[in-house]
């Protein structure tokens, strides 16, 4: 086989796992910040969200 | 001190003969090696002191995860934790406890081996002595996984998994050092010393980390 | 995520997990198109310099080799440097970045163990060789996914991060103890046939492309772990929030 066949598979390989990685860590995100909408929506927040209101409350 | 190392080698030895299931396994994971490679005595003399080191390798690896785990069910863990004796004077302790119920065995259990695995007298010699050197090394660092992993429940695999490939060096050396005793060009002391170092150092840096390991998990 | 973000005076400040958050929301675009423009200039430079008249084209592995090497070691000295942070100072974001960073090291070392046996096929002969840094990687590589094993095997995070930050240590006192021990091993069992590298005489030609590509893949890990560590932020608080709203249910209820 050619030595370019080896080098593209090498590159190949490389852009594979690196789009895994930012994929992974991007669909992560995305599933996080859902929740976190999710949990905004059902009413629970976090205490430091607003200081203010939790003030005057 | 000693109260604790007799009463921890009077508890594994009572244990179901801990040290008796490790010293089988040790002979049988030897045992099965010729039905894989084959029955010819001159590669099984070659390959003879490697395989007495793995199998011992993996026989101490079997019982490291008992180490912390049974205090930790009966609660005694918590208080070898308020002791006012310094709690990595404990580990160490309790290390030597374990080493002398669980690889002390396989040291003497050795030498038979070697007579299966067709090995002459000098090499049963090294591949003692250099079990004798390296075997309380694995029991020190398989203290500081064993200690990380005492609050799992089924943590005895992830030990074995996180221990080897740190015990790469202890083996390389024993086994290394074992082979030069047999092949003469090789000489026998560096390596054997090496070994030595590896051990002490070991001795060091394992009980600290599973002092370190046992305080935070406690909390 | 609208959150306002508190200025930072201290350097303390940033073991604040929303004024880190604020922060990497600002850098973290600009890391990305600069990772991406060194990228294109990397690519562009590793696919048009000539090839080395001995190794042939297969010099242009090198390009992604390297960088990925390189970047295996740095992930795990991070790693050592926040289990530092996690058991001296009990920094509260050291076990986060500790946590972010181990799938991303395994990562950057699988790929340095696959491109370089892409690139000892055709110059060995064998896809595999014993080599003392090759085997040393992978010991390396099984450590990250012990570790990785260890982090996702416990329910309470702080205790976890703790304990995992010893391993780590451990860890990192071992690696030099293995390098060695796999050089002495390595000259023992087999002669110093194997072709090494031209050691620092790298020509100037192939070096330019060489510090590029490690300057992108170095951004990149760099940006990751910053999207990684928002990430487990994100969502140890989403497990604070639930057990917290499972709490009140039950005294209302």
């Amino acid at each position: 086989m050619s030595h370019a066949f080896y080098v593209n598979l090498s590159y190949v390989f490389a852009g594979l796992i690196t789009a895994i990685m930012i994929g992974w860590i991007l669909l992560d995100g995305r599933a996080r910040r859902q929740e976190m909408a999710e949990l905004e929506a059902a009413g629970i927040r976090r205490r430091s969200a607003s200081p203010a209101k939790d003030a005057e409350a | 001190m000693m109260a604790l190392f007799l009463r921890d080698l009077k508890l594994s030895v009572r244990a179901g003969g801990g040290a008796l299931i490790g010293v089988l396994f040790f002979t049988t994971v030897v045992a099965v090696i010729p039905f894989g490679v084959g029955p010819d005595l001159n590669l099984l003399s070659r390959i003879g002191p490697a395989i007495v080191w793995i199998g011992a390798l993996l026989a101490s690896l079997l019982g490291l995860d008992r180490l912390f785990q049974a205090e930790r069910e009966d609660g005694s863990l918590d208080i070898l934790l308020m002791q006012e004796t310094p709690l990595v004077l404990t580990v160490l302790v309790k290390c030597l406890a374990h080493w002398t119920a669980t690889g002390l065995p396989l040291v003497l259990a050795s030498p038979m081996l070697g007579l299966f695995m067709n090995m002459n007298e000098v090499a049963i010699g090294a591949v003692m002595l250099t079990l004798l050197v390296g075997s309380p090394a694995i029991t020190f660092i398989g203290a500081a996984g064993a200690a990380v992993a005492v609050t799992l429940p089924r943590g005895g695999l992830l030990v074995s998994i996180l221990i080897l490939p740190l015990t790469v060096p202890v083996l390389i050396f024993g086994v290394s050092a074992a082979y030069a005793a047999v092949e003469d060009p090789a000489p026998f002391f560096p390596p054997f010393a090496i070994l030595c170092a590896i051990t002490l150092f070991f001795a060091v840096i394992g009980p600290a980390a599973a002092a370190i390991a046992l305080k935070n998990s406690s909390e | 995520m609208s959150e306002p973000i508190p200025a930072i005076k201290k350097f303390s400040d940033l073991a604040n997990p929303t004024v880190f958050l604020g922060l990497t929301a600002r850098i973290v675009p600009y890391l990305a198109v600069l990772t991406a423009l060194l990228f294109v200039w990397g690519l562009y430079l590793s696919f048009t310099t000539e090839g080395d008249y001995q190794q042939g084209e297969t010099v242009r592995i090198m390009y992604v080799h390297v960088p990925a090497a390189w970047l295996s070691m740095m992930c795990y000295s991070i790693m050592a440097a926040s289990a530092l942070g996690t058991l001296v100072w009990r920094h509260p974001l050291a076990d986060v970045s500790a946590k972010a960073a181990a799938p991303l090291g395994a990562g950057f070392t699988l790929l340095a163990l696959i491109t370089g046996s892409l690139w000892g096929k055709p110059m060995w002969g064998t896809w595999w060789v014993w080599d003392a840094r090759l085997t040393s990687v992978f010991v390396l590589f099984l450590m990250y996914l012990g570790l990785m094993a260890l982090q996702r095997a416990m329910d309470d995070p702080s205790r976890s991060a703790r304990v995992s930050a010893v391993l780590i240590l451990i860890g990192f006192v071992n690696i030099p103890i293995i390098k060695f021990s796999v050089e002495w091993w390595n000259t023992l069992h087999q002669p110093a046939s194997i072709m090494r590298m031209g050691g620092s005489a790298i020509d100037p030609e192939f070096l330019r492309p060489l510090l590029v590509m490690a300057a992108a893949f170095t951004l990149l890990f760099f940006t990751l772990h910053f999207l990684a560590i928002r990430n487990e932020i994100w969502r140890r608080r989403v497990s604070a929030q639930r057990r917290l709203a499972a709490r009140m249910a039950n005294r209302e209820g």
